[in-house]
């Protein structure tokens, strides 16, 4: 714990500062905002799977709970304040109703997979039937396919005139992910923590030592859904809209494939994925030579293929093997990234 | 709306290098036509003739020397069919590449999620698509059919050839609720009774229920506001159920895509529809359009309503320009106003000051072997629906969508 | 009277339809413990299969029930001998790598085939139940989906090939040692069921508007029926397709359409909730 706070937390503020500094001077802050936003969303995915080893399909349902409670609340306040901390409470409440109803009811892998895919696509159904002038909440028509426009963008709190957008929004986004991505290295080198990890490495045996896996598994989905929430209100905030796509599988699919190609059980893998696919796929939409769904298909396949921890954990090992000390022999590394199946538990 | 200290020396420094590049490679000296389309994903049967024709009539504006002596440059942005994307462009169009007009928008989805936007950021907006009617907002200009000047007479002619009990089955999204609902008004004001209204989200395509369920409701008519290609199945099912034959079909979409041609002949023929296109329109305009569109390098048979539309639109706008004699919005605004009137393959389309919306032809049609036959032309009905309720003249700050109340 | 012989049709047709689309993930489920997330892809694909064959001029019964389950299953066999016999045995890989393959093939026929969608008529006719008139074509889904249960059982019941099958999943280990391949035994598998896949497509492509990410709409129903399904790989089939055929058309002629498939996910949920092994972990055990 104390190397944690005299040298990562400085190491990693550092980092960041210098980031934020260089980037805008390669990409448009607009774009750079979102990329912030999706590295959020992917981080979100990455600490319940890569950590906690609980496969979501459904990420994207919390994304999206997050972007329309803020719409919502927005247009039934008129101050972003609170609507923003409401994107994170709602998708965390319902994530630990969800949760609890999962865990407690000790289904795994594939069930769990079904379940949150089942309850995205719920979502997404429902959310896409609120066309009719019946739908309302408060003030906020909910809109159906049409999502809802127009609802009041971030503001300095309590001046309900003054827009946070642009560059300023930028910075705002992130130093909140700097905040975010600090409180959860400090929550993962916390017991509760290690004990996540102990629960995806073996989850009988945790439960002999006596831990609620259950409870701890549903706080731990939970967290991962409030950030998720968060990184919505976020995104409702940068695109001045929010859709029922939101909730879509194919936004699920992405999230996966983020924290896939960044590398699962890191911390920065899931974000760096997130941003660099979602830059490149951004790239992409801007040719027409080739379709942007077949590229992102045949990185996943390849990735799961040949790379299936990441590319972060590959260029770290293969950092270790160039630079570092020859403890661990490479075989051995090689051995692990075969069997890659059994982290998932 | 703030200047940042980097925003402004930015700017500065840009002023500064203008004045002293030569003229010839200024970047004002072309007029921007900013235009937001979905050219790929589900909605592309109608973007991708929508962006042909707005391509078309700008090449034609500027072969013909261009406008105010320059030329106009295309600025677009394939929106693939995904509402979220059309806001995040409509703000690179209006902050990024700060162009004169902006063009576009199919879904009336999609319209709702720029024109605030463009309303905010004082950027002329054209919507070329027909539509639910009730926009008042004097940002922008419409020149697609409304309900009243579409429906209102598409609804008496359908009774009149079968019967007073109508069932309607529409698109679940503001498209399909407003016209849904105007329907019912026009139904039970030609003294008939809508026995069902069903909406279906734009993904589903399996009609299957409604068909068994529209029998059971012992309808004479079905109107169908659907929109999409999913929604293409419902043709496709109520032929397979030998329902042609039995219920009469009338649409206010199908074939605006040229849904029509995708259908064999006899999925589609006996089809009521109304719109202010039909590529089998006999009129001058009509073939130097067909024959400037393939000229142009675009498939024989590929302009439709929508199509046409986005060009009256491009060229409306060229008119309005060219009467202000600059691009300033205010001055453009108040040109139009003046009730400006082209001629295009759809006829004459005239600006209604009051309103924005557009006075132009109107066509009953039946499908007939892929192609709309012309049963009756109603020449330049007014968009009498809007005018009821907006006033741009009296109230020029009114921004609303105005709804049909039941 | 005749209304509730429509509504019985329908309801028919809903389970037969959700028999068909489920049939192929099921076999490869069922047998190789694998989750083909591109299974829809492949419906997708026999669709577009059909299409071709019948714009080049091939009978449409012939185009639906030989050319388009022969063409999917050799492309089946393709990603089988690339891509799955490298993850067999890691459940969540190969659920990633064919999602991966998934939007891979969505985006080649996107680019083969443009968005535009596509279709052709059904090959039957509509006919007449007292004052309804009822979609004949209804009648062959039914059909075909019995027939395909009926074949499903007998294969696996009575022949040879259907010992050595539900020998090789139950213990791989052991059909190995008495000479019969294992690897040979899922490539055999994975090839019926994606041209099952194919199979189901081509069927349902007269029905609706075909475009190339048509696949999403049936991969989370059969995804879900088959898991809801349980080990059991026919009577899982015919439970859950049966029960959410019968819940979703329920709602969807009580409400509307899509209060339909919002009753069926939501009783996928509480199924899952209360039988998490699903209907055959619980009920029917042992059953094939």
């Amino acid at each position: 714990m104390a190397s944690f706070w005299a040298k990562e937390v400085p190491a990693t503020i550092i980092v960041a500062a210098l980031l934020i500094w260089i980037m805008p001077m390669m990409i448009g802050t607009y774009t750079l905002t979102v990329l912030l936003i999706y590295g959020m969303l992917g981080f979100s995915l990455g600490l319940i799977w890569g950590f906690g080893g609980i496969l979501c399909f459904g990420q994207a349902a919390f994304f999206g709970l997050g972007a329309y409670t803020y719409a919502i609340a927005a247009i039934n306040i008129g101050d972003s304040t609170i609507p923003m901390l409401l994107a994170v409470l709602v998708p965390a409440a319902f994530a630990a109703l969800l949760g609890a109803m999962m865990f407690y009811g000790r289904l795994t892998d594939v069930y769990l997979g079904v379940i949150t895919l089942v309850v995205t696509l719920i979502l997404f159904k429902f959310i896409s039937s609120t066309a009719g002038p019946e739908y309302v909440i408060g003030k906020a028509r909910l809109g159906g396919f049409n999502g809802i426009p127009g609802f009041q963008t971030l503001n300095v709190p309590g001046r309900p005139n003054d827009y946070i957008y642009g560059d300023p929004y930028f910075y705002f986004c992130a130093v909140l992910l700097l905040i975010v991505y600090l409180l959860v290295s400090w929550l993962l080198k916390s017991s509760f923590g290690r004990v996540a990890v102990g629960i995806r490495e073996n989850e009988v045996r945790v439960a002999l030592m006596g831990y609620d896996v259950s409870a701890r598994k549903t706080v731990l989905f939970a967290i991962g859904a409030a950030i998720a929430g968060l990184a919505g209100g976020l995104f409702a905030n940068w695109g001045e809209i929010v859709t029922p796509n939101l909730f879509s599988l194919g936004q699920s699919a992405e999230i996966i494939i983020w924290c896939i190609v960044g590398g699962l059980g890191t911390r920065i893998g899931p974000i760096v994925g997130a941003a660099g696919l979602a830059y490149l796929k951004f790239l992409l939409g801007q040719q027409s030579m080739i379709d942007n769904t077949l590229l992102t298909g045949i990185i996943l396949v390849l990735f799961v293929l040949f790379l299936p921890k990441g590319l972060v954990p590959a260029i770290a090992s293969l950092w270790r093997i160039s630079f570092g000390q020859r403890r661990q022999l490479p075989r051995h590394g090689a051995r692990r990234i075969r069997s890659g199946g059994a982290r998932h538990g | 709306m703030s200047i940042n200290r980097r925003h402004f020396l930015a700017s500065a420094a840009a002023a500064t290098g203008a004045i002293m590049l030569p003229r010839a490679v200024m970047a004002a000296d072309t007029i921007k036509l900013g235009s937001v389309l979905d050219v790929s994903g589900i909605f592309d049967a109608y973007g991708k003739p929508m962006d042909m024709a707005m391509r078309l009539a700008v090449s034609q504006i500027n072969a013909a020397g261009g406008l105010l002596g320059k030329q106009v440059e295309v600025v677009g942005y394939d929106t693939q069919s995904d509402m979220a994307l059309y806001s995040q462009y409509a703000q690179q169009l209006v902050r990024e590449d700060k162009v004169d007009v902006v063009h576009g928008g199919i879904l009336s989805a999609s319209r709702e999620a720029i024109r605030q936007t463009l309303h905010k950021n004082k950027t002329l907006y054209f919507y070329n698509v027909l539509y639910e009617g009730g926009v008042c907002d004097r940002n922008i200009f419409i020149n697609g059919v409304t309900p009243a000047q579409q429906a209102e007479a598409l609804v008496p002619y359908a009774m009149g050839k079968s019967g007073k009990k109508v069932y309607i089955v529409a698109a679940d999204y503001n498209y399909g609720q407003i016209t849904a609902r105007w329907l019912q008004k026009f139904v039970a004001d030609n003294g008939g009774e809508t026995v069902g209204v069903d909406f279906f989200p734009l993904d589903v395509s399996d009609f299957g229920s409604t068909i068994a369920k529209i029998q059971t409701a012992g309808a004479d008519l079905v109107i169908a506001p659907l929109v999409g290609g999913a929604h293409l199945s419902f043709f496709r099912q109520w032929a397979a159920a030998g329902m042609k034959d039995r219920i009469a079909l009338a649409s206010t979409t199908m074939g605006v895509g040229n849904e029509h041609k995708v259908l064999t002949a006899e999925e589609g023929n006996g089809i009521m529809v109304a719109y202010n296109y039909s590529q089998e329109l006999d009129t001058p305009e009509n073939a130097a359009f067909k024959e400037a569109w393939v000229a142009a390098g675009g498939d024989a048979g590929g302009m439709h309503e929508l199509a046409v539309s986005n060009y009256h639109g491009v060229l409306t706008w060229a008119e309005g320009v060219r009467i202000a004699g600059t691009l300033e919005r205010d001055a453009v605004v108040e040109a139009l106003e003046t009730g400006v009137s082209i001629t295009g393959p759809g006829g004459k389309v005239t600006v209604d000051p009051k309103t924005h919306h557009a006075v132009l032809d109107v066509h009953l049609m039946e499908v007939e072997n892929q192609g709309m036959r012309v049963v009756e032309t109603l020449p330049q009905r007014q968009p009498i629906d809007t005018q009821a309720v907006c006033d741009l003249g009296a109230n020029p700050d009114d921004n609303t969508q105005y709804e049909i109340q039941i | 009277m005749d209304l509730v012989f429509v509504i019985i049709v329908e309801m028919l047709y809903a389970v037969a339809s959700l028999v068909l689309i489920s049939a192929g993930l099921a076999i490869v489920f069922g047998m190789m413990k694998i989750i083909n997330l591109a299974h829809g892809e492949f419906m997708m694909m026999g669709g577009y299969v059909t299409i071709t064959a019948v714009t080049l001029g091939a009978n449409v019964f012939v185009a639906m029930l030989i050319i388009a389950p022969v063409v999917v299953g050799l492309i089946g066999l393709v990603v089988e001998r690339l891509v799955i016999r490298h993850l067999y045995g890691r459940l969540v890989d190969t659920m990633l790598a064919t999602w991966g393959l998934s939007l891979f093939f969505i985006g080649l026929a996107t680019m083969i085939f443009g968005n535009t969608t596509t279709g052709i008529s059904t090959p039957i006719s509509g006919f007449t139940v007292g004052n309804y008139q009822v979609n004949g074509y209804n009648f062959f889904i039914i059909l075909i989906a019995i027939v395909l249960l009926g074949l499903m059982y007998a294969v696996l019941k009575g022949t040879r090939l259907g010992l050595i099958a539900r020998g090789a999943m139950q213990l791989p280990d052991m059909a190995a040692a008495l000479g019969y391949s294992p690897e040979r035994i899922y490539m055999a598998t994975f090839f019926c069921g994606s041209a099952l896949s194919g199979l189901a497509g081509a069927i349902l492509a007269p029905l609706v508007g075909l475009v190339p990410t048509s696949g999403g709409a049936y991969i989370a129903k059969a995804f879900i029926t088959v898991i809801a399904g349980g080990p059991s790989l026919i009577t899982g089939l015919m439970a859950s397709s049966g029960l959410f055929g019968f819940i979703s058309q329920i709602f969807t002629f009580a409400v509307s359409p899509v209060m339909g498939e919002v009753a069926l996910l939501v009783a996928a949920v509480v199924l899952l909730r209360l039988l998490p092994q699903g209907v055959t972990g619980k009920f029917f055990r042992g059953r094939l």
